[in-house]
């Protein structure tokens, strides 16, 4: 089996969804010729053509609009947003549109439709490069949000999206893009929306982390390990909906929770799940939830940006605050 | 006496001196020449590389005089057509009205003074063509289909009037003005994509121009040659906003043209030229010749929508020139001149259109409360288990007032 990264991952899910069904079409900026600023889809645009792999003006509002709208008619779009930060010029047809059209139109209109969007810090971009939006989007309602770990969930994931009757946001872990390499099968394979997974099981406390935050989580869970505490990781995979059954089951056993997400703080994803935990086993609890997450500021630069991540040193403090509590 | 070969031997040095100066003086002047061409830059003289002109159509002024050279190829029946689908709609218009003021129907945004513009354009639309409204179509959206009873359901807030009727190719109307513009660029890409010898229309009015997705639609149309229609009916007010605040331009159809394709401007008061407008475009997009700006200028002569009191901003004089543009009436006199129009005729179509309201007012009341679940079946295809949670606790009662 191959070694693959996480953008050769992606782009063979894409390829084989392109073969699969002719509906799938790629499109947005350099996403064509040059195979896009990251070479996500890369080779595309030479087997399928400009009919199927489109670089599109520098739009993005009508890159979604114009999506959604070739959604309605029967196709199924697969829209690249360069960098996360430059979605917010077409978050009014996200939010107003791709969400909604199933509910405006009483399900005569549905939306499949896929956004990717490399998201997150960490790869000493410029500013607008580097931000991770997923609470704006995870609070749309009609919208699902998937953010892969590796460059195995990212194939699986990728291709379950694809085939998704409604609008998928896949946030893609730029720091993840080339970092690792893991064996990814050339067969066709698919991971559920809304599932999360153990990545390492344990007893003492459940750290919960989704992209890019797995590996310094991971790093830390080992960490603790070589101290005797065993940590339970829970890879999130499908940040909307939230697959509640797996977080608080394990929560339950372990007791001890931390969130780990490189998001600004206030209103990020890591309060929604501890709302849960609280709803769903606060008296299972020794220690309140901790939040390992970005400050609540703008992103930094990358001279600062090192300050602003969490790292595995940060996940180990907080692990041992919920442990003496 | 005078040596002549002297002179001629002279001469001829003279000649060479002279021949020296202007070869050294031409060297200089043209080696000055080109320091200061260096200095100044060449000599490019401005020149112009592009002109525009936008066509102004009319064919049937309000005197109901008409242009016979122009008048698009209608029968008898058609023309009459026209008229009672512009006098149903304002029927229905005018009893929507009512209703809110009853208070029988929500928030309503009437189309009175637009009744060419919307019947002039959807009669030129092929069932199997799409349709993008804005919000306020609902002479088009009936003409197209819609029953005027979803109209009335959809303005007195039950979601249940935006569920177009499967075959009947629109979008459910559009709010956030002009982000419609995009999709109907997407759905016009994926017709030629699939061969498909459809065009798309949608509409927009003069406030949609000054948004951002209005040039992202149609720079989008432009690149890709799409087989779209934008059909602006300029009613010159946005709420309170007059056209003025909204461009520098002449026109609103001249902003096509930076976008690479036609655009012109019709009398959105004359069903003929809107009627004609419309169906060239259409023929044009079906034909794979890309998209065309229509801006029919008309008027909204009522208020924004029955939230609204526009003689807060604007003069009842300008008002009323513009009701003596009325569309209904001078299509009416040039049918009464042709003899397809008399007040028999009239009171028929006036009564069935009255009919068709009245009738479509009481089904509308007669219908149910929709089903409470419904908040929740249609956000996803299948409903994930937070929100199947959300539906039950609901449904078994928690914080409903009503239960």
């Amino acid at each position: 089996m191959a070694k693959l990264t996480m953008v050769e991952a992606i782009n063979l899910a894409l390829k084989q969804e392109m073969e699969r069904d002719p509906a799938v079409v790629v499109l947005g900026e350099d996403v064509g010729k040059s195979g896009g600023v990251f070479r996500v889809t890369q080779g595309l645009f030479e087997r399928f053509g400009d009919g199927r792999v489109v670089d599109t003006p520098l739009s993005e509002s009508a890159i979604v609009g114009v999506s959604i709208g070739m959604a309605a008619y029967g196709f199924r779009p697969v829209a690249e947003i360069q960098f996360e930060g430059f979605v917010y010029g077409a978050m009014e047809q996200l939010i107003s549109h791709a969400s909604r059209i199933r509910t405006r139109s009483r399900g005569r209109y549905h939306c499949p439709l896929v956004v990717r969007m490399p998201y997150g810090g960490g790869i000493r971009a410029p500013e607008h490069h580097s931000e991770s939006n997923e609470a704006l989007l995870v609070h749309t309602p009609g919208l699902k949000v998937v953010a892969p770990s590796t460059p195995y969930e990212a194939k699986g994931l990728l291709v379950s999206a694809v085939r998704d009757p409604d609008p998928v946001i896949f946030m893609e872990p730029k720091r993840v893009y080339r970092a690792i390499k893991e064996e990814v099968p050339e067969e066709e394979y698919s991971i559920p929306l809304g599932q999360c997974r153990i990545a390492t099981e344990g007893k003492d406390v459940t750290l919960i982390a989704w992209g890019a935050m797995l590996q310094p989580t991971l790093k830390a869970a080992a960490l603790m390990g070589e101290r005797g505490i065993g940590s339970e990781v829970i890879d999130l995979r499908t940040l909307s909906p939230l697959d509640d059954d797996t977080i608080i089951e394990s929560v339950k056993k372990t007791k001890r929770a931390v969130i780990i997400h490189e998001a600004p703080r206030t209103c990020g994803l890591g309060a929604e799940l501890i709302a849960r935990i609280n709803e769903k086993a606060l008296l299972y609890l020794e220690a309140p939830v901790e939040r390992v997450t970005g400050f609540d500021t703008v992103m930094p630069l990358p001279k600062l940006e090192q300050h602003y991540l969490p790292n595995a040193e940060r996940v180990v403090e907080a692990i041992d605050r919920v442990l003496s509590f | 006496m005078i040596n002549c070969s002297r002179i001629k031997k002279y001469g001829n040095k003279f000649k060479i001196i002279l021949e020296n100066a202007r070869v050294t003086f031409i060297s200089r002047w043209s080696r000055r020449a080109e320091k200061s061409s260096r200095e100044k830059g060449a000599a490019m003289p401005k020149k112009t590389i592009q002109t525009f002109q936008v066509e102004w159509l009319q064919i049937l002024d309000e005197h109901g005089n008409c242009d016979e050279t122009l008048r698009p190829s209608l029968s008898d029946k058609e023309i009459q057509k026209l008229y009672e689908w512009m006098v149903l709609t304002r029927t229905l218009d005018e009893k929507a009205f009512k209703l809110q003021r009853e208070g029988r129907l929500g928030t309503y945004a009437s189309i009175l003074g637009q009744e060419a513009a919307q019947v002039g354009s959807a009669f030129a639309l092929q069932p199997s063509d799409w349709m993008f409204p804005s919000f306020r179509e609902a002479g088009a959206s009936i003409l197209r289909g819609l029953p005027p009873r979803m109209i009335l359901q959809y303005w007195s807030g039950d979601e249940r009037g935006s569920q177009i009727p499967e075959g009947q190719n629109d979008f459910p109307i559009t709010i956030p003005v002009g982000t419609q513009i995009p999709i109907a660029a997407g759905a016009a890409w994926a017709a030629k994509l699939r061969g498909d010898r459809i065009a798309v229309m949608t509409y927009l009015g003069d406030g949609a121009t000054s948004k951002g997705d209005f040039h992202e639609g149609l720079n989008f149309a432009g690149v890709f040659s799409l087989p779209v229609v934008f059909l602006c009916q300029n009613n010159q007010w946005a709420i309170s906003v007059p056209l003025s605040r909204q461009t520098r331009s002449k026109t609103l159809a001249q902003k096509a043209i930076a976008y690479g394709f036609d655009g012109i401007q019709v009398d959105g008061n004359d069903v003929f030229a809107v009627y004609k407008a419309a169906k060239e475009a259409l023929e044009k997009a079906r034909a794979g010749h890309g998209p065309t700006l229509i801006e029919c200028l008309t008027y909204r002569i009522g208020d924004h929508t029955t939230a609204d009191d526009a003689s807060r901003y604007r003069k009842a004089e300008e008002v009323e020139a513009w009701r003596k543009k009325d569309p209904i009436d001078r299509l009416k006199k040039y049918m009464a001149n042709k003899g397809l129009w008399n007040e028999a005729y009239h009171q028929q179509v006036a009564t069935a259109a009255r009919e068709k309201v009245e009738a479509a007012v009481k089904e509308e009341e007669a219908i149910p409360l929709p089903d409470p679940k419904d908040i929740f079946r249609y956000t996803f295809g299948e409903l994930p288990e937070e929100l199947k949670q959300q539906m039950e606790n609901f449904l078994r009662g928690d914080g409903r007032p009503d239960l």
